[in-house]
């Protein structure tokens, strides 16, 4: 079974515009030992699924439903209480910013003393070494003095690698972090990339890396979901994605962004128009407003996310015929225009 | 409309330290953040020069010196061939107009109780082109449609449209004044991934339409290789490689050069395994108190004794490239940590 499960999960905001779908039937799995890429953009629900498993949207305007099963309990309708037992303990979870996530007025070894003792009974020694350890493990040089730095005095990487000290202090079993290196220059963004791969080795974790980019999932995570306006649009292994990518979305992203490994002149193909609002969600598909292979029915009837005949590990959630995606997607693969592969897959041209 | 190649922006040996002061009456100086210390390069015209580094390297400052935004330490900047490093504040107008800046964050860059109109239209108005109502009001229109926005949303305010919609804005009013030069920092790091190809493909267009030059300064190596004609690397203040395009990124020769492209993450999971990431131990050193002769090597995997004693000059090592290194990259040691340069 699962480590963690989440089935049909559905958060809603009430605010002063409307009711905001922030996140709308997602259903993932992550295993033990296993690391999951969750992608998407700005509002694709990314960081709103995963803060509402761990609690962390109970609001009053917030609606959630669904389940999130951990180890055969539900952690959304745990209470309050035996949830904060869970939270920093068996499921811990990094942030983008280490700066706003740390505080400013406390030692950096103080704060992950104070993590260890709001879950279990150890003495003030006992933590203290354990948190020297941590330091250590987590790649801090001279981890003893550095127990005694406040977070101002360490750089953007080292302030990071103490959120991931102090998140591993209790040796969760799952691991969210959310954007840990977007706000990192690339060669610390590597070094943190690597050092959370070693870690979820050594220490057999489950982690849920989410991220914008689809760079940071293919150097670490095995299984990836792709999200857009709320909703899961494709999930596959990381081989899969990368390789035989079968949602529209997942072929614009992967196509808009410049890669070292693709010739320099290959044009950027970007993917038109925005993300939608989530309190005006388009009806149907809800891609369709900026899908180049949009047709009339797409408009009107919602897409499930449903495996692929030849492949159940494989789901997408897009209406178009099986064949003729594997069909645009080469076409796009040998350079096509999405207009040209639109064509070229015999698709009508739309009435305007 | 000049010939290309030759140099626009000339300049040699620019440095900028800031100060760093004790005491709130009577402020002594205690040390200096040396932010620039000592570049030297040519932007030619009607090229992109890119210029990448990490955080700290004084890439952004550079930036604002060429602007005149900041009072350079030491050093000269020519423009056209007129020296501007000195410049007065009146002195200044001229050159304002010649060079217009696109910034990093779409937010907070356009003031957000003025409409889209006005703020495209300021530049006129400062200086005194396109007067009158309704000859300014079609100026701009002009512009927003070059870039893409729809004409008719000129009474809005920024924060009715989206962050590549504000960006759109930027470039607008980037290029009211018809600037020769343009220097865009970091323009698409604060866009969702979808956008910035929208953004990097309007400057290139833009640019290949007006003949524009272009000083693009980007943190991430995939946006440069894919915009920039030539590329200068940045590290703690000084150049340490500077070459065009394909010579970087198929054959980069400072080691510094090569750990920043092997920590390029690439979306392609088979190659991200196999290569070597040859990441520097570490943090990048303070500026306030950088290592001595050549500033890389106490991260360096090649540094020998020499690398601590003498500093490494910015030289020629091999077509298209000068690079500040004792001991270059091998094209072996290129090929393992990068993935353009293992395509040959």
């Amino acid at each position: 079974m699962a480590l963690l499960d989440v089935q049909d999960l559905r958060v809603r905001f009430a605010t002063e515009d409307g009711v905001v779908k922030a996140v709308d039937g997602v259903s993932v799995s992550v295993d033990s030992g296993q690391m999951l890429g969750v992608v998407g953009e700005s509002g694709s629900g990314k960081s709103v699924s995963m803060l509402t498993v761990m609690g962390l949207t109970r609001a009053a305007n917030a609606t959630i439903s669904g389940a999130a099963g951990f180890e055969g309990r539900d952690l959304l309708s745990m209470p309050a209480e035996d949830l904060r037992r869970v939270r920093g303990n068996d499921v811990a979870m990094i942030f983008q910013d280490p700066l706003s996530s740390l505080h400013p007025f406390y030692k950096v070894g103080t704060q992950i003393v104070e993590a260890m003792q709001a879950h279990r009974d150890i003495s003030d020694v006992a933590a203290r070494d354990r948190a020297v350890e941590l330091l250590g493990m987590v790649g801090i040089p001279d981890p003893r003095q550095r127990f005694g730095a406040y977070p101002h005095e360490l750089s953007g990487g080292m302030r990071q690698r103490a959120m991931i000290a102090m998140a591993l202090s209790n040796e969760p079993k799952l691991l969210i972090a959310d954007e840990p290196t977007t706000a990192l220059d690339v060669t610390v963004q590597a070094q943190i990339l690597q050092l959370l791969a070693r870690l979820q080795r050594e220490l057999a974790m489950a982690v849920v890396l989410i991220t914008h980019d689809l760079g940071v999932v293919a150097e670490v995570t095995d299984q990836i979901v792709v999200m857009y306006a709320g909703r899961i649009v494709e999930a596959a292994s990381t081989e899969k994605i990368f390789r035989a990518p079968e949602h529209p979305y997942t072929w614009g992203l992967l196509q808009s962004i410049p890669r070292l490994d693709k010739p320099r002149d290959e044009p950027l193909v970007p993917i038109a128009g925005l993300p939608p609002s989530l309190i005006n969600l388009p009806g149907g598909c809800s891609f369709h407003p900026r899908c180049p292979y949009v047709r009339e029915r797409h408009r009107r009837v919602e897409p499930q996310l449903e495996p692929l005949p030849d492949d159940p590990s494989h789901h997408v959630a897009c209406l178009l015929d099986g064949e003729m995606r594997k069909n645009i997607w080469k076409d796009l693969r040998a350079g096509m225009e999405p207009q040209q592969a639109r064509a070229a897959v015999g698709l009508e041209e739309e009435p305007a | 409309m000049s010939t290309k190649g030759e140099p626009l922006v000339e300049v040699r040996d620019l440095v900028k330290h800031f100060p760093l002061t004790r005491g709130i009456v009577f402020q002594r100086k205690v040390g200096a953040v040396h932010a620039v210390d000592g570049v030297s390069f040519d932007v030619l015209r009607g090229e992109t020069l890119g210029i990448v580094g990490e955080t700290g390297c004084g890439k952004t400052t550079t930036a604002r010196l060429i602007m005149r935004l900041l009072e350079p330490t030491s050093g000269t900047i020519r423009f056209e061939g007129d020296d501007v490093t000195h410049l007065r504040r009146g002195a200044l107008k001229p050159l304002r107009r010649e060079v217009q800046m696109i910034f990093q964050d779409p937010y907070s860059s356009l003031n957000p109780r003025k409409t889209v109109g006005a703020i495209v239209g300021t530049p006129f108005a400062i200086h005194g082109l396109e007067q009158g109502g309704e000859q300014r009001r079609r100026a701009v229109q002009e512009l927003m449609e070059q870039v893409g926005l729809n004409p008719e949303h000129y009474n809005r305010y920024p924060h009715e449209f989206s962050g590549g919609q504000r960006q759109r804005i930027g470039v607008a009013r980037a290029l009211a004044l018809k600037p020769k030069l343009i220097i865009a920092d970091e323009p698409v790091s604060a866009l969702d991934v979808s956008i910035q190809a929208q953004i990097l493909n309007l400057l290139r267009g833009l640019q290949r339409e007006l003949g524009l030059t272009l000083v693009l300064i980007a943190h991430d190596l995939s946006v440069v290789r894919h915009m920039c004609d030539r590329v200068a690397v940045m590290y703690l203040g000084k150049i340490v490689e500077l070459a065009d395009n394909d010579s970087l990124y198929k054959r980069p020769r400072h080691p510094y050069t090569g750990a920043l492209l092997s920590a390029v993450p690439v979306p392609e999971p088979r190659l991200a395994a196999s290569r070597r990431t040859e990441v520097p131990a570490g943090d990048v050193p303070s500026p306030t108190n950088p290592p001595q002769a050549c500033r890389f090597h106490p991260r360096c995997p090649k540094a020998q004794d020499v690398c601590a004693r003498d500093e490494p000059l910015l030289e020629p090592k091999g077509a298209g490239t000068i690079a500040a290194c004792h001991f270059p990259l091998t094209q072996q040691e290129a090929a393992e940590r990068v993935p353009t340069a293992a395509r040959g």
